[in-house]
C-alpha cells in the first residue's frame, strides 16, 4: 500500500510535468529587479532630478520678483510656477521612502487652498509650514492663490506686492513657499541617490514590504485618488451629488488645469508602461510583467487593455475646456464622461492587475476564500 | 492556540480588525454578535487563557467551553475575517466539549482521582480522528474541478509571485510545476486521511503532512494552521507515541508519569452524560457530513455566488479579486453621487466585501442608514461592482439596476447577481 501509493504519487506528478499545455509564463524567469532597476533609474531618479531643477529656478524666480515686483518678472515667475507643477505631476505618484516621511504630496498639492489661512499666516507673519495642520495653505495650490488669485487683473495683483502696507510680508510668504518646495524637492532627490535606490531595488523579493508591491499599491492608489478622484470626479461632483467648480487643481490661473491633468495622466501611463523620462527608450515595466505572467483578456493581454483605456480617457479629456472650473460649470457631463473614462481603468489595475500579479492590498492572514 | 491568541495581539490585529474599523460585516442570524470597542481585548485574554487551561488540564470542562464560546464569539464579530482554519478550531473545540481529555495527564486527573483514568473511551478518538477525516477529504473532493485540475488555477497566479523563495522561486514559474502542485494538492487532501488511518503507510504519511504543511506555510500566508494540522495528525498514532512524547515532556518538566498509569478505564460519571454526550457527537457528525454539500440546493456557479461556500472546506480554491463603486441616489431630487468606502470600511474588509455578495448587500444596507441619517429620506442604493475568478476577466457583478435597499437579508438564492457565463465543472 506504501509502495502504490507512493508509486501513484509519482507517476501523477511525472504525468502532469509531461501534460502542460501552451498556456502560463514561459520557461525563462522575468527578472522582477529589472523592472524596479528601470523605475529607479530611468523614471523616478530623472523625474525628481527635473523637478528639483524646476523648483530651483521657481525659487530664484520668486526671489527676483521679490526684489523687484515688476510685471515682467510676475509673468517669469508664474511660468516658472507652470513649469514646477508640470514637474511634480511626475513624481507625485512617487509617495514613498523619504517622501512619505515627509507627507511630500501633501505638503506640495493640496487643493482648494485655505486662503483664509494664508491671508491670516500673511497678515501675522507667525507660521511655521512645516506643521500638518499648515499642509493646505503651502504648495503650488497656494502659490496659485498668491499668483493669480488676489485680484481681478494684474494690476490689482501686482499691488499687493507693491504698494499695499504688508507688501513685504507677501514678499517673505512667497519666498518661503517656494523655497519649502525647492528643500522639499531635494531632500527626497538626495535621499534616492544617496542611498535609497539601492534599497528599492535590492527589494525584489515578493511579499507585502517589497518594493514591487508597495509601489504597485501606491501607484494605484494615487491614480484612484488623486488622478481619478482629485482632478476630475471630485470638481464633477462624483461624490457629493453637485458639482464643486472651486475644487478644480489650479483654480486662480483659469485655463491651467487640464495640462495638469493631460501631464499627469501622461506620467501615469508612461509608468505602466516602463517609458523613459523624457525619452523614447523604455524598459521592463508593470506591462511587460503582464505579457510575461500572460494573462489573457478577451484576445487582448491586459497591458494592452490598460494602456488602449488610457489613451481613451486622454480622447475623452481632449472634449474638456483648459479650464475645467469653467467646464463644470458649463457642461458637466464632458467632466463626467472622462471621469468614465478613467474609472475603467481602476477596474483594470485594482482588479485584473492586482489579481494577476498576486499583489495584496493589505497584509492579513487569507487562504483565498 | 495560546500562540495563536498571542500571535494575533502582536501583530496588532486586534485594533486593526476589531477596535478600528466602524462596521462590521454580520453572519446571518448572528448580527446581535459585535465587537466590545475596548472591552474586545478582554475577550481575547479570556480565550487565550482558557486555551491555557484547556492545555494544562485545569477545570477542564469549564475551559473548553469557555475557550468554545470565547473564540467563536471572536470568529462572529466581523466575517471579514472568516478562514477555515478558524472554522476548523471552532468545530474541534465544540467537539472537545463533550470528550473526556482530561482523563489523563491533567490537573484535573492529579488531583480527583475518581477522574483519573489511563484508557478513555475509543469513540472520543475516533471522533477527532473523523473531523480530521472530513476536513481533508471534503477539501480533497472540493479541488476536483475543472479549475484546480486542468488550468491550475489559482496556483498559477498565486505561484509565480513568490519568486524569491529560496530554491524553490525559479520552479514556480514554470508552468508545470503549477499543475504538479495542483495534481499533489488534490491526491493529497483525498488520500491522506486514508493513509494516516492505515497502520502500515501511517509514518510515511505523517512524514507527507509535516512536508505538505510546511510547504503550505511557506507559500501562503496562511499563520498557525500548519503546525495545528501537523499536531493534530498525531491523533492517529497509537498510545505508544503518546506515551513517548509525555514521557519526554514528563523528564523535562520533572512531573511523574506513572502517577496517572493506573490502568483504569474511562467512565463517565453518569450514564445519561455518556448517552447524551454520544448522541450529540454523532448528530454533530450529520451535520458536518451534510453541510458542505448545501450548495447544491442553489442554482449557478458556486466559485461565482459563493451560496453555499463557507464552512464547506474548501480551502485555497479561488483567486477573486473585486471592485464595488456604490452610487446612491435621492429619489426625491434625482441627486446621485458616488461612496468613497475607505470613510466606512478599512482596507481588508473593502477587498472581502467587493468580491462577496452578502457583503455586498450588508454594506449596502449600512449605507442606508447612514444617509439616512444625514437626510436622505428614502435613499436608492446601486452597485457598480466587478469581479474577476481565477485569472478570467473580471465582469460585472451585481445588476447595476437593482437597488439593493429594497433586497432583503435572506439565505435564498441571489437574483440579484448577474450570470457568470462561464462553467466550473466539479464538485
Amino acid at each position: 500500500m506504501k509502495k502504490s501509493a507512493f508509486v501513484l504519487l509519482v507517476s501523477f506528478t511525472l504525468w502532469s510535468c509531461t501534460s502542460d499545455g501552451p498556456s502560463g509564463p514561459d520557461a525563462d524567469d522575468f527578472d522582477r529587479e529589472a523592472i524596479l532597476i528601470n523605475w529607479a533609474d530611468h523614471i523616478i531618479i530623472p523625474s525628481f532630478t527635473s523637478f528639483a531643477e524646476s523648483s530651483a529656478q521657481l525659487q530664484s524666480d520668486a526671489f527676483t520678483f521679490a526684489e523687484s515686483p515688476t510685471l515682467q518678472n510676475l509673468e517669469t515667475l508664474r511660468n516658472s510656477w507652470q513649469s514646477a507643477y508640470l514637474a511634480f505631476q511626475h513624481v507625485s505618484m512617487f509617495e514613498m521612502g523619504k517622501a512619505m516621511g515627509l507627507r511630500f504630496r501633501d505638503n506640495l498639492n493640496i487643493y482648494p487652498t485655505d486662503t483664509g489661512e494664508i491671508n491670516e499666516n500673511i497678515q501675522e507673519g507667525n507660521y511655521n509650514l512645516e506643521l500638518p495642520s499648515q499642509s493646505n495653505s503651502q504648495g503650488f495650490p497656494a502659490l496659485d492663490y498668491l499668483l493669480n488669485g488676489l485680484g481681478e487683473n494684474d494690476t490689482e495683483i501686482l499691488a499687493f506686492y507693491t504698494t499695499s502696507d504688508n507688501s513685504d510680508a507677501y514678499h517673505t510668504y512667497l519666498a518661503d513657499l517656494t523655497s519649502r518646495i525647492h528643500s522639499l524637492s531635494n531632500e527626497v532627490l538626495t535621499d534616492w541617490t544617496s542611498g535609497y535606490r539601492d534599497e528599492f531595488v535590492s527589494n525584489s523579493g515578493n511579499g507585502a514590504n517589497s518594493s514591487l508591491d508597495m509601489m504597485v499599491n501606491d501607484y494605484i492608489y494615487y491614480y484612484e485618488k488623486h488622478l481619478r478622484a482629485g482632478k476630475i470626479g471630485i470638481p464633477a461632483g462624483v461624490f457629493s451629488g453637485s458639482p464643486l467648480s472651486s475644487h478644480v487643481e489650479a483654480l486662480y490661473s483659469k485655463g491651467f488645469s487640464k495640462a495638469l491633468f493631460n501631464e499627469a495622466l501622461d506620467a501615469s501611463q508612461n509608468f505602466f508602461n516602463g517609458t523613459h523620462f523624457e525619452s523614447d527608450g523604455s524598459g521592463e515595466s508593470l506591462g511587460s510583467y503582464l505579457d510575461f505572467l500572460n494573462t489573457m483578456k478577451e484576445g487582448a493581454d491586459l497591458a494592452t487593455l490598460i494602456d488602449n483605456q488610457f489613451d481613451a480617457a486622454r480622447e475623452k479629456a481632449e472634449l474638456l475646456n483648459d479650464d475645467f472650473s469653467a467646464q463644470v460649470e458649463s457642461d458637466n457631463s464632458l467632466m463626467l464622461s472622462t471621469y468614465d473614462e478613467l474609472q475603467r481603468n481602476v477596474v483594470n489595475l485594482k482588479v485584473d492587475m492586482l489579481q494577476a500579479l498576486n499583489i495584496n492590498v493589505d497584509y492579513v492572514d487569507a487562504d483565498g476564500d | 492556540m495560546v500562540i495563536s491568541m498571542v500571535r494575533f495581539a502582536a501583530n496588532g490585529w486586534i485594533e486593526k480588525l476589531y477596535v478600528e474599523p466602524d462596521f462590521f460585516f454580520s453572519y446571518y442570524g448572528f448580527e446581535w454578535i459585535q465587537p466590545l470597542g475596548e472591552w474586545t481585548r478582554v475577550i481575547f485574554l479570556i480565550c487565550g487563557i482558557s486555551a491555557l487551561l484547556v492545555s494544562f488540564g485545569f477545570k477542564y470542562r469549564i475551559s473548553i467551553i469557555v475557550f468554545f464560546l470565547s473564540f467563536t464569539y471572536i470568529e462572529l464579530m466581523d466575517k471579514s475575517t472568516y478562514l477555515n482554519h478558524y472554522y476548523f478550531i471552532s468545530v474541534l473545540s465544540f467537539l472537545m466539549i463533550f470528550l473526556p481529555a482530561h482523563a489523563y495527564y491533567s490537573i484535573d486527573a492529579w488531583k480527583n482521582k475518581t477522574l483519573r483514568a489511563q484508557q478513555i473511551p475509543k469513540w472520543s478518538i475516533d471522533a477527532i480522528k473523523f473531523l480530521l477525516f472530513i476536513v481533508y477529504f471534503y477539501a480533497g473532493l472540493a479541488k476536483l474541478n475543472s479549475d484546480w485540475l486542468f488550468e491550475a488555477m489559482p496556483l498559477q497566479i498565486w505561484l509565480p509571485s513568490k519568486y524569491s523563495i529560496p530554491l524553490l522561486g525559479d520552479l514556480l514559474q514554470q508552468a508545470w510545476a503549477h499543475y504538479a502542485f495542483a495534481w499533489a494538492g488534490a491526491i493529497y487532501d483525498l488520500a491522506i486521511p486514508f493513509l494516516l488511518l492505515i497502520k502500515r503507510t501511517r509514518i510515511v504519511a505523517f512524514i507527507l503532512v509535516v512536508i505538505f504543511h510546511v510547504l503550505t506555510r511557506v507559500l501562503f500566508p496562511i499563520g498557525m494552521f500548519p503546525y495545528i494540522m501537523i499536531v493534530s495528525a498525531l491523533i492517529f498514532f497509537d498510545s505508544g507515541l503518546h506515551n513517548r512524547i509525555l514521557e519526554y515532556i514528563s523528564k523535562w518538566l520533572k512531573i511523574s508519569k506513572s502517577f496517572f498509569d493506573n490502568g483504569i478505564n474511562y467512565s463517565f460519571p453518569q450514564p445519561w452524560i455518556q448517552k447524551a454526550s454520544v448522541s450529540i457527537v454523532a448528530l454533530f457528525f450529520m451535520i458536518q457530513l451534510l453541510v458542505p454539500f448545501r450548495h447544491m440546493l442553489y442554482p449557478g456557479e458556486l466559485f461565482w455566488t459563493e451560496e453555499g461556500y463557507r464552512f464547506s472546506w474548501r480551502v485555497m480554491l479561488m483567486e477573486k479579486a473585486g471592485y464595488a463603486h456604490f452610487k446612491v441616489v435621492d429619489p426625491e431630487n434625482g441627486q446621485r453621487f458616488y461612496v468613497d468606502n475607505t470613510l466606512f470600511l478599512t482596507r481588508f474588509q473593502e477587498k472581502q466585501m467587493s468580491t462577496q455578495p452578502d457583503f455586498i448587500l450588508e454594506y449596502a444596507h449600512i449605507l442606508e442608514g447612514y444617509y439616512q441619517q444625514q437626510g436622505i429620506k428614502d435613499p436608492e442604493i446601486y452597485v457598480d461592482s466587478y469581479v474577476a475568478l481565477n485569472g478570467r476577466q473580471s465582469r460585472r457583478y451585481v445588476n447595476p439596476e437593482v437597488d439593493l435597499t429594497k433586497i432583503r437579508f435572506s439565505l435564498k438564492h441571489r437574483t440579484w447577481l448577474l450570470p457568470f457565463d462561464d462553467e466550473i465543472k466539479g464538485l
